[in-house]
């Protein structure tokens, strides 16, 4: 049993990465009607921007929390101003080739100068030790993990869904043209919102960095499996993200207790399951 | 939505003229290249990656759906054919079918699933079809995982054709290429390859048409997976093994590289687009990791300015078909 909470444990962390990136891909898509494909590159230049704070400028892991999402969003700005914003008009597939290319820029040049084994990075000493919970033993830093990420993931759909500010974000989705009719900057709040988007990847990168090491790579292997759970979510809404990314992280730990073998494929199978069902996602909007 | 060439040519008379003057003098090229001093194992592999890419670009060119997991298929005919032919034994023509059959199935059952989604979604789905083939290769007993099957016997051909030969073994890889070249250009030009064209324009205008546009698109899907296949197999020749490499996600990549920087949608770019990209790989090998960044970059010029690719500028500047 031990090794079974172990594991879902294990799925809820890597749960609250995948929520926390396909929320980000959401964002943007919504936005800028572009798939992400420098989205696991970000994530890793978040883990690798809280290395260099701490190790080059003896900044903390409180700071780097911070500083780390605002340091990778406005790099995803200048991103968005010099190169996405010349794709507006186009066929989307040109986005995803873009940014693919961007991907494969940003993580060949981190192989060159940090090779491709890891960096290891130490966990902050108030979340160091472990709690007895009675029926497992629970690392501090895991669960400050979900936790965080989980508190993180709600207060973005509250700002989306809820507030003044969201309102115009989904009604600048939904016709843009109107929106900047009303005096509204529609350029400045897409830039503005693939810097959000990016920024929570950082993040993510950020809170995997002591558990999963630094690495260059860290993010290309990362981002296929969110790939699979957006199609499985159908990033219809910005709740189906959360929801479907901590759900499969669980199913994910799952695996790994009953079946070993197919731990690295299930997501990929309950994709194709999803599909044969309900084209669609499962909250999905009609492509 | 804007397509991704915004110049097709009418297929009109002077444009097949265009394209078959085009077409042999690619032949004639191509078939010279043992008497130069051009090496030739470096063009057999060009072949194999233009023939996969040609394959590719009958799917997003033509047919408007980036498939961002043709790598699979290229893996799949190599790991079935390479095991045809080490393990069962068989002469290489029926190891090639073995190969191609294998894409078929493979083709049927990833296009059953991704083409009910559609534009950036059906990249995703082939993406993540194409990585959850990849793990079961990494497991799988007869792939051999990280070493992958090497060793393959080359045989002689119906018998006849030494393959061990590396004269003879160009010629059978240029017939192969050329084959399916023609194959892919007689397809574009058909009424089939004409919906398909519409079906990328305007897919709910072709659907008021009349055109089961679901049908056709699986079709394509299926005949760009097996062609893709069919490359996978004459690749087990040339490299002589069958690895993890080919099915990874970056060698889909390289693919839609390849055809970007050749011209997407046009008949020939993507055979220039694979000499380029190969021919680059031989000669920067030394620069290491920087080639990843090269290719990245090369994708983001492309995309930003030079969206025509090659072969598409050279047509739109000549307003010709090519």
């Amino acid at each position: 049993m031990q090794a079974l909470y172990a594991q879902l444990l294990v799925g809820l962390i890597n749960g609250s990465f995948y929520a926390l990136l396909s929320l980000g891909l959401a964002v943007i898509f919504g936005m800028l009607n572009i798939i992400n494909f420098a989205h696991g590159a970000v994530y890793m230049m978040g883990a690798f921007v809280a290395y260099f704070l701490l190790n080059l400028g003896g900044i903390n892991y409180w700071w780097a929390l911070l500083l780390a999402p605002i340091i990778v969003g406005i790099f995803g700005m200048i991103l968005e101003r010099t190169m996405l914003q010349w794709l507006t008009g186009l066929d989307h597939l040109y986005g995803l080739l873009l940014t693919f290319g961007i991907a494969l820029i940003v993580q060949g040049v981190f192989q060159n100068y940090f090779g491709s084994s890891g960096l290891p990075y130490a966990i902050p000493d108030q979340l160091k030790g472990g709690m007895n919970l009675g029926f497992m033993f629970l690392p501090v830093y895991r669960g400050w993990v979900v936790v965080f990420s989980l508190v993180v993931c709600l207060a973005t759909w509250f700002l989306i869904e809820k507030t003044q500010l969201g309102a115009y974000l989904r009604a600048a989705t939904e016709n843009p043209t109107l929106v900047r009719a009303f005096g509204i900057n529609v350029p400045r709040m897409i830039t503005l919102t693939y810097g959000l988007g990016v920024g929570l990847a950082a993040l993510a990168g950020v809170l995997s960095a002591p558990i999963n090491q630094v690495r260059p790579l860290m993010g290309a292997d990362l981002i296929i499996v969110v790939f699979a759970v957006v199609v499985i979510g159908g990033m219809g809404s910005i709740m189906g993200s959360i929801i479907t990314g901590f759900a499969l992280g669980v199913i994910e730990g799952l695996t790994k207790y009953f079946y070993p073998e197919a731990s690295n494929t299930v997501v990929f199978v309950l994709m194709v399951l999803v599909l044969l069902v309900k084209p669609t996602g499962l909250t999905g909007r009609a492509a | 939505m804007t397509t991704l060439t915004d110049d097709t040519l009418r297929v009109t008379p002077r444009a097949m003229r265009d394209e078959l003057i085009a077409f042999t003098l690619m032949a004639l090229l191509l078939a010279s290249v043992p008497f130069t001093g051009v090496y030739p194992f470096f063009v057999m592999q060009a072949l194999c990656f233009a023939l996969l890419a040609c394959a590719f670009n009958l799917l997003v060119g033509y047919g408007g759906l980036l498939s961002f997991g043709h790598a699979m298929f290229l893996g799949t005919a190599g790991y079935c054919s390479a095991h045809a032919l080490k393990v069962w034994a068989l002469p290489p023509e029926l190891g090639i079918l073995v190969g191609i059959a294998a894409a078929f199935v493979l083709s049927i059952i990833t296009g059953f699933i991704s083409i009910r989604r559609q534009g950036i979604y059906f990249s995703m789905i082939t993406l993540a079809l194409s990585q959850l083939l990849y793990f079961i290769y990494l497991q799988a007993p007869f792939t051999h995982g990280e070493d992958g099957i090497q060793g393959i016997p080359q045989g002689h051909m119906f018998g006849i054709l030494d393959l061990s030969k590396p004269t003879v073994l160009y010629y059978v890889v240029l017939v192969g290429f050329l084959a399916g070249f023609l194959l892919i250009f007689r397809i574009i030009n058909s009424p089939f390859g004409e919906v398909l064209k519409a079906i990328r324009e305007n897919e709910p205008r072709a659907i008021s048409l009349g055109y089961r546009t679901d049908q056709y698109k699986f079709l394509a899907f299926v005949l760009s997976g097996t062609l893709a296949g069919f490359a996978g197999a004459l690749k087990v020749f040339v490299a002589q093994n069958a690895s993890l490499t080919d099915v990874h996600w970056s060698m889909s990549g390289e693919v839609v590289l390849m055809t970007l920087v050749g011209g997407l949608g046009t008949v020939s770019g993507p055979v220039v687009g694979a000499f380029v990209i190969i021919a680059m790989q031989q000669y920067l090998a030394g620069f290491g990791q920087w080639v990843t960044v090269i290719q990245g970059s090369i994708f983001v010029v492309c995309v930003l300015t030079f969206r025509r690719g090659v072969i598409g500028e050279i047509a739109h500047y000549f307003r010709r078909s090519l």
